[in-house]
């Protein structure tokens, strides 16, 4: 005998597009969230003077700084147009072409993190 | 098509575990069958709920290999996993006995959404007459063809995380009141669904529309009565 939550494979629509597209907006946030913070270090160099600033803008131009933020233009695109979308169903007239949207909205993120990450080589 | 089919079904309460039964296969055969032969044929113990078997009722619905779905329209050629099948009840719900699940909340959630019609008119008045091209009338087409299954209800992960949200189908049902010329009861109506546990705890995962055996939109009901309910406090009409 063991306990019906533990056993019962009740979510096999996690998976589904539309909840993938769910989860990429709720963890994009979250993320953007965490990165929050260190964006307003960022501007409070910005403060404490143009040396230390002009210091840390050195810093992000290395490499993997630079692949970080293309990491970041991804997050913040994709949280964008996906919260675009939710807006779109709760506040228009429902339309057909529900997962073309969730679709596209992932899509165009990608293609803007792309075009970033092809502007720095 | 093999000769038999391993089916998988939960036995017991929320305490039990899953018992495996081998079922001849027959053509067009339904899940619904598949239990009601492990029931007469094998083990008269089996509980479970079924009455139409023809999709109009709403009683059967179970948990099929992993997805929530009105069972007796279900064919086991859709479903069956390399002729697995495995049948738990219904998610979100408390376990009566076996696949037999309480909807007594469920149902109870209906009425916390005001989803009983209350009537402008009397019996002594003549039938209102209600265009069938009527804007509202459209706006509920597929929404008034809710069978009271708990499909959407199981599929919900908003249930799931917040035993207080009222669910999509007791939204759905208040969404065709609240576009009903004839009810009297929207004011409180609106209010009963934007409070919490309403429809703003709804988070648009859309699985209640991916999962309903009757191809209803819940996920657009409850956005319209988003709007609705914005659109009173916007304008006074509630606190």
């Amino acid at each position: 005998m063991s306990s019906l939550a533990q056993n019962q494979h009740n979510a096999a629509y996690r998976g589904d597009l539309f909840w993938i597209a769910a989860m990429i907006h709720r963890i994009s946030g979250l993320l953007l969230a965490c990165f929050l913070p260190l964006h307003f270090l960022a501007l409070g160099l910005a403060i404490e003077g143009e040396a230390t600033f002009d210091g840390f803008l050195k810093w992000t131009q290395q490499p993997l700084v630079k692949l970080a933020e293309t990491g970041l233009v991804f997050l913040l695109a994709v949280h964008l147009f996906g919260g675009i979308r939710v807006l779109v169903i709760e506040n228009l007239a429902w339309r057909p072409g529900q997962k073309r949207m969730a679709s596209l909205a992932v899509g165009t993120a990608a293609v803007i993190a792309a075009i970033f990450i092809l502007r720095l080589l | 098509m093999d000769d038999v089919i391993t089916v998988s079904i939960w036995r017991g309460r929320s305490e039990g575990r899953y018992v495996t039964y081998e079922v001849p296969r027959l053509d067009s055969q339904t899940v619904l069958d598949v239990v009601t032969y492990v029931q007469r044929q094998v083990d008269p113990t089996l509980s479970y709920r079924f009455a139409c078997r023809v999709g109009v009722c709403g009683s059967c619905a179970m948990t099929v290999n992993g997805r929530p779905r009105w069972t007796c329209r279900t064919h086991v050629s859709k479903v069956a996993a390399d002729n697995r099948l495995e049948i738990g009840p219904l998610a979100n719900l408390p376990v009566v006995k076996d696949l037999a699940t309480d909807m007594t909340e469920f149902f109870e959630k209906w009425q916390r959404a005001k989803g009983v019609f209350s009537p402008t008119a009397t019996r002594n008045d003549t039938v209102a007459q209600i265009r069938p091209d009527a804007a509202a009338r459209v706006a509920v087409d597929k929404a008034i063809e809710c069978i009271n299954c708990g499909v959407c209800y199981a599929a919900c992960d908003s249930v799931r995380w917040n035993p207080d949200y009222l669910g999509p189908a007791a939204l759905n049902r208040a969404w065709t009141l609240v576009n009903d010329e004839r009810d009297a009861n929207n004011g409180e109506r609106l209010a009963a669904v934007a409070a919490n546990g309403g429809c703003h705890s709804c988070h648009t995962h859309q699985s209640c529309e991916q999962h309903c055996p009757q191809a209803i939109n819940p996920t657009a009901s409850i956005a319209g009565l988003k709007r609705r309910t914005i659109g009173a406090f916007l304008r006074g009409e509630m606190k």
